[in-house]
């Protein structure tokens, strides 16, 4: 689109003006030089020597963060790499995200977190926060070294993929990761009740014969880490909450007072079971896509502020491995370079919530969430900026993929609203 | 109704008419296996692979007379296990046999939609032999064959189905079939393995009754099936003797039935679990016929899904 690739001072001007923080779209223009954001003014154009960057046809917002990303290096390369994921971060529109911990080896030990947050910054496409394991090798039993994983850097702990099933195990992983100051991003999963499950329990998975997941299985679990929570005082993020019983738990507990957040992925807000018809293994995830009542109850969270922001659950797997029969195949799909258009069409512009809403859900929200320092539009801040138009219509096609893998089901797709680009630190990298 | 279809992948798909097209070919062809010479030219020149990744014997036998009857060539290959494991895809294998020039590919197999997802990218027609716990049309429609045969039009008719709904194919294409062409269906068996909202299956749903001896005492013909023993293992039910006093066809419960009714069984019969010794044996069972029956359907689907009529390969 335009080549801003080696301008490190310059305004974009005459944008409509996305601040979230202020509640406020309107119409200004933004000077950046040295990768900040060293002026915002309230006005279609300015006059400046510096060169000009016409953006008046386009939504200006901060950088969006995402808060669940697998980047699977080290250990999945053939998936994705550190590198790959942070250009389809890019793409997306993301200037942040947090990478979950189920590498191989997984990220229960400071050395790793050290090579990821390295890799990270040679590649400077996109900031990458670590999440550490919540207990060595995620297997649920030890609790890790949470003091060590800080020092090296990691932002949250998790054992996400996996659920930990002992009690005792949690209660002292929330006690302990309290004491460091980290919030715990619980996968819940009765792994029993959902074991060797396709697909959501229900009328859709009684036709195709694939063994369901009920509900219960992610509610029991949501409810146990909810109590946990309030037992321990400890931070608790709910990951990609999929049922409409466990968002009434979460907005209960919420309710007593525990220090509780939830997020909610892209295709649990725009995608139902009933599309599992054709067997097609990308829709194969985990939580399993689940019934419209569900969507309709995760919709209304949003809105209630119970699901506090979107969270992508961008799960790389190769073709080789979704090639195969449903029951073969792995569950995950990429979501990071479609985050955005797929909300945008089926929320913004079908109405269910605004542009500034859904700029919230992506940026401010989830930064605060795990107190990131991302998701600001400030003076003096970082330019980590995205550039949108929320008006380009657009058909999302598979050579458009950065991710190394292309397990999405919306190839095809027909999208309202389309990111741009992103500045990180002021450094522009075109999506389009 | 003629019958296009290039594959026949299960009894959801098909519309009322198409079913009765395979029926009525079926029967027409069911006089061929009484014949001293038990052979037509109607596949002449056409390639069958059979290839089964999951254990059977009376389906493959079945399937491998129905083409010989038909004068196909064939060849059988059987797999246990999953593909993944045997270190080639599902995808691989297939293809391979396709590009050895085979005309058709029968499958059984032990994922649900495993045919489905052939059928995006093979060329050859495709018939279903079984699917995980999806659809297993053949049997759906020598069951619907046999009970026509005893029950004229099925249209009305009360058919029960008894025992592990949860993990059946062949309740699921029983469900189907029936259903469209106007029966009632019943099913009946543990709540445990009665999956799901399956009331809502079939054209018009399904009515559960887990009562045995109401579920058939308004019953036409019923239709039990195999229990696995690897069900108890997962603890869906407690133990094979409590199942028998439960669920277990005997005179007994039989005596809830009217006369006419007739027993069905797809075979293979655990005797003492799921059915009586002297209900397998006695002469309300069609069991054998079904047997028979099989054959001559299984003939039809592969005729009609090869692009047969009765003007170029007639079966007289």
């Amino acid at each position: 689109m335009i080549d801003w690739k080696d301008k490190r001072e310059f305004w974009i001007a005459g944008a409509k003006i996305a601040d979230p923080e202020a509640e406020r779209l309107r119409v200004g223009s933004v000077c950046v030089q040295k990768g900040r954001i060293t002026e915002i003014v309230w006005q279609k154009s300015v006059e400046t020597d510096l060169p000009v960057l016409d953006a008046e046809r386009f939504v200006l917002a901060p950088g969006f963060v995402d808060l669940h990303a697998h980047l699977r290096e080290p250990g999945y390369e053939e998936r994705e790499t550190i590198e790959t994921g942070s250009a389809a971060a890019a793409a997306g529109g993301y200037t942040s995200i947090v990478c979950m911990a189920n590498t191989n080896p997984a990220i229960d030990d400071p050395s790793v977190v050290e090579y990821i947050s390295c890799r990270a910054q040679q590649i400077g496409r996109c900031r990458v926060y670590v999440a550490g394991a919540l207990t060595k090798g995620r297997l649920g039993e030890i609790i890790n070294e949470y003091f060590h994983l800080k020092r090296a850097g990691v932002v949250a702990l998790s054992d996400d993929g996996a659920y930990v099933t002992n009690s005792q195990v949690m209660r002292s992983a929330l006690e302990y990761a309290n004491l460091h100051a980290l919030p715990v991003i619980s996968h819940c999963e009765d792994a029993f009740l959902s074991s060797a499950s396709q697909m959501n329990e229900g009328y859709t998975s009684t036709r195709l014969g694939l063994k369901g997941a009920p509900a219960a299985a992610e509610e029991i679990a949501v409810s146990r880490d909810c109590m946990l929570a309030q037992l321990t005082g400890a931070r608790l993020h709910v990951a990609h909450v999929s049922t409409a019983g466990a968002v009434e738990l979460v907005r209960k507990a919420k309710k007593k007072g525990a220090r509780i957040t939830a997020e909610a992925t892209p295709h649990h807000l725009t995608l139902d079971d009933r599309l599992l018809d054709g067997y097609d293994t990308n829709l194969k995830v985990n939580p399993p896509l689940r019934g419209v009542k569900d969507v309709e109850a995760l919709r209304a969270g949003l809105l209630d502020g119970t699901i506090d922001c979107i969270a992508t659950d961008h799960a790389p797997h190769s073709e080789i491995d979704k090639d195969v029969e449903f029951d073969e195949a792995p569950a995950g799909m990429i979501g990071l370079e479609t985050a955005f258009a797929q909300l945008h069409t089926e929320l913004v512009a079908k109405g269910v919530i605004d542009l500034l809403d859904l700029v919230k859900l992506m940026t401010v929200k989830p930064a605060a969430t795990l107190a990131l320092p991302g998701g600001r539009i400030a003076r003096e801040g970082p330019a980590d900026l995205v550039l949108l138009d929320p008006a380009e219509e657009w058909t999302f096609e598979k050579r458009f993929i950065r991710s190394r893998s292309k397990n999405t089901p919306l190839v095809g797709a027909r999208f309202t609203g389309r990111v741009q680009g992103v500045f990180l630190e002021g450094k522009w990298q075109s999506a389009v | 109704m003629p019958f296009n279809r290039k594959h026949l992948l299960g009894l959801e798909d098909l519309a009322a008419e198409e079913i009765t097209t395979i029926l009525d070919t079926a029967d027409t062809f069911k006089e061929i296996s009484e014949r001293p010479i038990k052979k037509v030219p109607a596949l002449r020149g056409k390639t069958i692979a059979n290839v089964f990744y999951e254990n059977s014997t009376r389906t493959r036998i079945s399937f491998e007379l129905a083409e010989k009857r038909l004068s196909a060539d064939t060849v059988s290959f059987s797999k246990t296990g999953s593909s993944v494991s045997k270190g080639e895809t599902l995808r691989d294998t297939v293809e391979n046999i396709r590009a050895m020039k085979v005309d058709m590919v029968v499958m059984r197999h032990g994922s649900s939609g495993a045919h489905r997802f052939l059928a995006n990218f093979l060329d050859a027609s495709i018939v279903n032999a079984g699917d995980g716990q999806h659809e297993h049309p053949t049997q759906g429609l020598l069951d619907m064959m046999t009970m026509r045969q005893h029950l004229g039009a099925l249209d009305g008719k009360n058919v029960t189905i008894i025992g592990d709904i949860m993990h059946s194919r062949v309740a699921r294409s029983n469900i189907w079939g029936l259903t469209k062409v106007g029966a009632k269906v019943t099913v009946c068996g543990p709540s445990t393995m009665m999956p799901a909202e399956i009331e809502r299956l079939g054209e018009g749903g399904v009515t559960i009754e887990y009562d045995i001896r109401k579920a058939i005492a308004g019953a036409d013909a019923i239709n039990i099936l195999r229990i696995q023993l690897e069900r108890q293992k997962a603890r869906l039910f407690p133990s094979m003797r409590e199942y028998f006093e439960v669920f277990g066809v005997t005179p007994e419960v039989l005596a809830s039935a009217p006369e006419h009714c007739i027993v069905m069984h797809p075979g293979p019969m655990n005797r003492g679990v799921e059915i009586a010794q002297e209900i397998a044996d006695g002469d309300r069972a069609v069991i054998l016929e079904q047997v028979t029956n099989g054959v001559a359907v299984r003939m039809a689907v592969l005729f009609l899904v090869a692009g047969g009529s009765f003007d170029s390969g007639t079966p007289e």
